[in-house]
């Protein structure tokens, strides 16, 4: 047997406008649990992509125990025993446990093409029991917790007897202890020889879990080495690259009068007693894993969804927000976590999605005006510095960063004083996020109350004058300025705790 | 850093004033004017072709908001349902002795009621489609002007209201003014006004529209009001055509709307579209089924016409855009 | 098959059982059984002559075509999709057989049945076509296939009724005769659902059909031609409405240009009844057999306890409104169950 039983030199993958892989290597030993890391937009899962067949590497050699081979299709992947396991479960919600894992490969007798479900049941009850899940392969898929589609889903790799397990951030979403179960279901894969690439944020599950680990920064290769040869604090620089201050041009803003408080709201099911100000002229963080609630807060206040419990006030007045209008009227403005689903409209024109939120602006006793529209459109294009030629250009046709631009200055149009950003620079490439940065810090000093959710420590360390960290769904920590740390966040995201109990 | 100068006037192109799908409409227009002109000798008459204009408007008040509905990439199959239920209750009432003016309003409030219900199923049960919410209400709105009416039919109507149908202003037909009014009103309604752009934004983008502040269900259920008030303005027109109404009328006005809407290039995926194309496809139809009645082609086989151009209509975008795709990749 | 010692800290009580979803399935078709109980019960009081054997043997045959449908009907709208269709294919495909035998009255009925089908399957292969390949959403093609099938209808009649004097005595047996005692239209649904039980249930394009309906993207992952599921489905749909065709027209020995007009939505109805959901992916055959029954009972029964034929309509209307209301409703509830059991 070869010493690697994957193998890829110099991957390249390239996306219209977007190098998303640059000349990237990784080996992986037979027996070994391989923890994958980088920030956000690192290219960790183009990667993947590129392992299972999903989208095929433009450039570069895979070898496979040695073997020069070529993935060009997920059927390839599947045949060489590589098996991905997904952050966001792919299942079918309305069918039985045991055929989410047989899917595309049934039991099935030779001549009469019957299906064997006795023998899918009994295999299935077996691969659920040797990886100690208590439910019935009989169940539905769709009533099912996230931990236990995941069971299901590593249950599929081992029913294909996956050689090559990739487990794409699977504790994003998990509790506690469910994360702890899954640790030992790695463990014993990879006592039985299977290899496991594992994705994540955390840096607990790397220490737990992986023999050795590589980093991605910025779509490029950086470095692999062996758990425990490297310091936590070699890793971070390896995965960030840059002195953390020197990027974040933030220049300091005349805090003022509290300008929005929230008190002990909830939402059942996604978070509880989230309470904190925020002042005219502060850049207020909110941070935590993936899958804290923080989203959930931001749309909560803006209307998307309603909270059930709790109070919040907008300069010192309580304030019942139904619906995103309300939330406009009272003074607050939200840039959506996803710009081309939430953000944009991509057909339409940059002007027409600046101007779409203030369309009363614009127009006379409803009617449009469409010189006074173009015109504002033009205004504030050019103070965000949208790279384009005119306003007619299509929103879908720009960069990531200048798409980023387009939302913001759609946000500006509106009259608020209040702004919520979620993940401000996510899957913007490293130029335009200075350029980002800049604007955030301008609307700062301007005198708007900024609260900005992000996943990203450096940004959240260079930018913040204070953070709330979330954890399952609750607010546990509030750093000042001075006590903003790496450490503290890390500890206050994903603190060892109890589950907290059950709520009915 | 400098600000980029971006331009905020758009230079005129030849090109996109062209492919326009409403050119191919005009030309399709002329193909069936000289079609018929050559088919029948009495095509080519201008009170013959204004008749025949009034055959065929009724069911185009049922168009216009059927634009709407259809860019917000949502279908309502009741329409003709509620132009049965409103004309229906109108002429029952009529002839239980309530006045025909009053009569005539409840038939617009019925309508509207009718259209407002079907808007708030489809807000409150957003799991469910327009197809299937439409599709109950269909038969309910059907079925409620059967139990009314049973195998009866009602009219007996003064000869004033025979005039809504009939009538002429000078030369002009009544309904044909009407209809202009109608149609100028709609066309700026969607092209001209903050409502118009933001039923263009939700037919691209619900969820964008709502992170925007746009009160999308209040403007879905809008929509789908005027759909109803619209089609009782058809069942006060068609009603008066007829004279006298039925339970089984406007059987299948739906479809016919439907295949107008989307010949007139308004896409079943939602926000793209322009009045003006729906309105010519209105005469487009209606001339073509006016001039094949002249030379004596049965009804039926108008029937396969129609559903072949609905096909068809549908049908061409969606190859230019494969045949791109296969280029591409 | 590989082992390893499971893991000792992972009892079963960490995975809550949560099969509540699954329990009200199965409680909706008890449900559906008792209500369809109390039904005939209360009509029964009302009127006697509900429960004979006679009225019992005159119902089945009459759902018998509908039930045959809704088999059908429950595969497309599986897949996500729905057909408009169908009640002029039903025509379509009655009316050429009705034209067949009444030009060659020798032809044996089998002949005639497979002539039927074979036009309904091509009808249905053509909105396949359209739905698959070209992509159209169901709704429109098949809107735009159903006025082209009535047209070829009365097109191909001339506008004029093939009626019972033209119709050979051996093809009106198809629906009046009888095999060991049991009416050949039960018969023929009978056997057509012991095979759509063993296709949906036992073969792996049967699953595919409930895979492609409950996450199409994970389908195309997994290898499944997603085309052709969709396809197959609607060939199905057709290859069914045009049997019906035949055995409708056998039945009322009549084949009309406007016959079944506005049937489809009563097939819907039974489906959506049965508990098959409209967004796709579930559906069970026992569930339309007992949509499928209370529908006819219903048809039925409304006559016999003095409400207007005229009545049935709205009813119907009601009845498909309310199914679809409490199913979003129950779905709602127990999403909200699994909210809660969340530790938050």
């Amino acid at each position: 047997m070869a010493e690697y039983m994957l193998e890829l030199k110099g991957i390249t993958k390239t996306f219209p406008g977007v190098k998303a892989l640059d000349n990237v290597y990784f080996k992986l030993k037979p027996g070994e649990i391989h923890a994958l890391m980088g920030e956000n937009g690192a290219g960790k899962s183009t990667f993947i992509k590129v392992i299972t067949g999903v989208h095929p590497a433009d450039e570069g050699e895979l070898y496979f125990n040695g073997q020069r081979v070529d993935i060009k299709n997920p059927t390839d992947a599947k045949r060489m025993g590589i098996a991905a396991i997904y952050q966001h479960v792919t299942c079918y919600p309305d069918l039985s446990v045991t055929e989410n894992i047989f899917m595309g490969h049934e039991k099935i007798q030779k001549r009469t093409k019957r299906i064997l479900w006795n023998d899918m049941h009994t295999a299935a009850e077996g691969l659920l029991k040797e990886l100690g899940a208590g439910f019935s392969p009989k169940t539905l898929m769709g009533s099912l917790s996230v931990a236990q589609q995941q069971i299901v889903e590593i249950a599929k790799a081992l029913s294909v007897d996956a050689k090559i397990i990739i487990m794409d951030e699977p504790t994003a979403a998990l509790t506690k202890r469910e994360s702890e179960d899954l640790y030992r279901i790695a463990e014993g894969l990879r006592d039985k020889g299977a290899a496991i690439i594992f994705i994540s944020h955390r840096f607990e599950d790397m220490y737990r879990l992986a023999s050795r680990v590589t980093v991605f920064r910025d779509s490029r290769y950086i470095g692999t080495w062996n758990v425990d040869e490297i310091t936590n604090n070699d890793l971070i620089i390896a995965m960030v690259g840059r002195e953390i201050t020197q990027l974040f041009p933030k220049k300091e803003a005349q805090i003022g009068e509290e300008l929005l408080r929230v008190e002990g709201l909830g939402r059942t099911g996604y978070f509880a007693d989230v309470s904190f100000t925020l002042r005219r002229g502060e850049i207020l963080g909110l941070t935590g894993l993936v899958g804290a609630g923080r989203t959930e807060v931001c749309q909560s206040l803006f209307g998307i969804e309603r909270s059930d419990k709790g109070k919040v006030f907008l300069n010192g007045q309580e304030v019942n927000i139904r619906k995103p209008d309300d939330a406009m009227r009272k003074g607050m403005g939200y840039l959506p976590e996803d710009r081309q689903k939430q953000g944009l409209v991509l057909q339409w024109s940059i002007g027409r999605n600046i101007t779409l939120s203030s369309l009363k602006k614009v127009s006379g006793k409803g009617v449009l005006n469409l010189e006074k529209e173009a015109n504002l459109a033009k205004s504030l294009a050019e103070k965000m510095n949208v790279k384009a030629k005119s306003i007619f250009d299509l929103a879908g046709s720009l960069s990531g960063g200048n798409q980023q631009k387009v939302v913001f200055a759609k946000l500006l149009t509106t009259d608020v004083e209040v702004i919520i950003l979620d993940e401000p620079t996510k899957g913007v490439d490293v130029g335009a996020k200075s350029a980002i940065y800049e604007i955030i810090s301008d609307l700062a000093c301007q005198g708007y109350g900024i609260l900005m959710v992000s996943s990203e420590m450096p940004e959240i360390i260079g930018m913040c004058d204070r953070v709330a960290v979330m954890r399952e769904g609750r607010i546990t920590a509030l750093l000042e300025r001075h006590s903003i740390t790496q450490e503290a966040i890390l500890q206050a995201a994903m603190a060892d705790e109890r589950p907290l109990q059950q709520q009915y | 850093m400098e600000p980029r100068i971006v331009t905020n006037k758009q230079p005129f192109s030849y090109k996109r004033f062209f492919l326009q799908w409403e050119w191919m409409l005009v030309l399709l227009f002329l193909a069936i004017t000289v079609m018929n002109m050559n088919l029948s000798e009495f095509y080519w008459d201008y009170e013959n072709l204004r008749d025949a204009t009034m055959g065929f408007l009724d069911k185009a008040f049922i168009v216009l908001p059927m634009v709407f509905v259809i860019i917000l990439a949502d279908i309502d199959i009741s329409v003709a349902s509620i132009v049965a239920l409103s004309s229906v209750i109108m002429a029952d009432l009529f002839n239980r002795g309530v006045p025909l003016e009053l009569a005539m309003i409840i038939c617009l409030v019925v309508g509207t009621v009718c259209g407002w219900i079907n808007g708030m199923l489809i807000v409150k049960y957003k799991e469910l489609s327009s197809v299937i919410i439409t599709l109950s209400t269909m038969i309910i709105y059907r079925g409620i002007a059967y139990m009314i009416l049973e195998d009866q039919a009602a009219g007996s109507f003064p000869d004033w209201f025979s005039y809504l149908g009939w009538g002429y202003v000078g030369s002009i037909p009544f309904i044909l003014i009407v209809f202009t009014v109608f149609a100028v009103l709609f066309s700026l309604l969607l092209h001209k006004t903050v409502f118009g752009r933001q039923l263009y934004a939700m037919g691209n983008n619900t969820t964008a529209a709502r992170f925007s502040g746009i009160r999308v269900d209040r403007i879905k259920v809008i929509v789908f009001t005027l759909a109803g008030l619209m089609a009782a303005v058809t069942a006060l027109f068609l009603t008066s055509r007829m004279g006298s109404t039925r339970p089984n009328i406007a059987m299948g006005y739906e479809l016919d709307v439907i295949a107008m809407v989307v010949l007139g290039g308004i896409s079943t995926a939602g926000g793209k579209g322009r009045m003006i194309g729906a309105i010519l496809a209105v005469f487009l139809i209606g001339f073509l089924r006016y001039g094949l009645g002249l030379v004596n082609v049965q009804a039926q086989i108008l029937l396969i016409i129609i559903g072949v151009l609905l096909i068809a209509a549908v049908a061409v975008p969606q190859l230019k855009r494969s045949n791109r795709l296969t280029r591409n990749t | 098959m590989n082992t390893f010692d499971p893991p000792a800290a992972a009892p079963r009580g960490i995975w809550p059982k949560s099969m509540l979803s699954a329990r009200i399935a199965k409680f909706r078709e008890l449900g559906l059984l008792g209500f369809i109980i109390l039904l005939s019960i209360g009509v029964q009081l009302r009127n006697p002559s509900f429960l004979t054997l006679e009225n019992i043997n005159d119902m089945a045959t009459n759902t018998a075509i509908l039930g045959i449908l809704a088999v059908g009907m429950m595969l497309v709208i599986v897949t996500r999709g729905i057909d408009l269709s169908i009640g002029a294919t039903l025509a379509l495909s009655g009316m050429i057989a009705a034209q067949t035998v009444s030009a060659f009255p020798e032809i044996p009925p089998v002949a005639v049945l497979l002539i039927g089908t074979v036009t309904g399957l091509v009808s249905g292969i053509v909105i396949g076509f359209l739905v698959s390949k070209i992509g159209i959403l169901p709704i429109i093609a098949t809107l735009g296939m159903m006025n082209i099938f009535r047209g070829l209808t009365f097109w191909t009649s001339g506008g004029k009724w093939v009626s019972a004097h033209q119709m050979p005595v051996d093809f009106k047996a198809i629906a009046t005769g009888k095999l060991f005692g049991i009416n050949n239209l039960i018969v023929i649904a009978i056997i057509i659902y012991v095979i759509a039980y063993y296709f949906v249930n036992h073969t792996r394009t049967g699953r595919q059909i409930y895979a492609v309906g409950s996450n199409p993207d994970s389908a195309v992952i997994s290898g499944i031609n997603r085309d052709k599921i969709l396809w197959l489905v609607y060939s199905i749909m057709g290859g069914l409405s045009g049997l019906a065709g035949v055995l409708w027209v056998s039945k009322f020995a009549s084949a009309q240009g406007d016959t079944a007009s506005g049937y489809e939505l009563s097939v819907i109805a039974a489906c959506v009844l049965g508990g098959v959901s409209i967004a796709g992916g579930s559906g069970k055959i026992s569930g339309i057999i007992l949509g499928s029954v209370l529908l006819g009972i219903l048809n039925n029964a409304l006559p016999l306890i003095n409400i207007s034929a005229f009545w049935q309509t709205g009813i119907q209307g009601a009845i498909i409104l309310a199914a679809v209301l409490i199913n979003a409703i129950v779905k709602r509830g127990v999403d909200r169950n699994h909210l809660m059991r969340r530790k938050i």
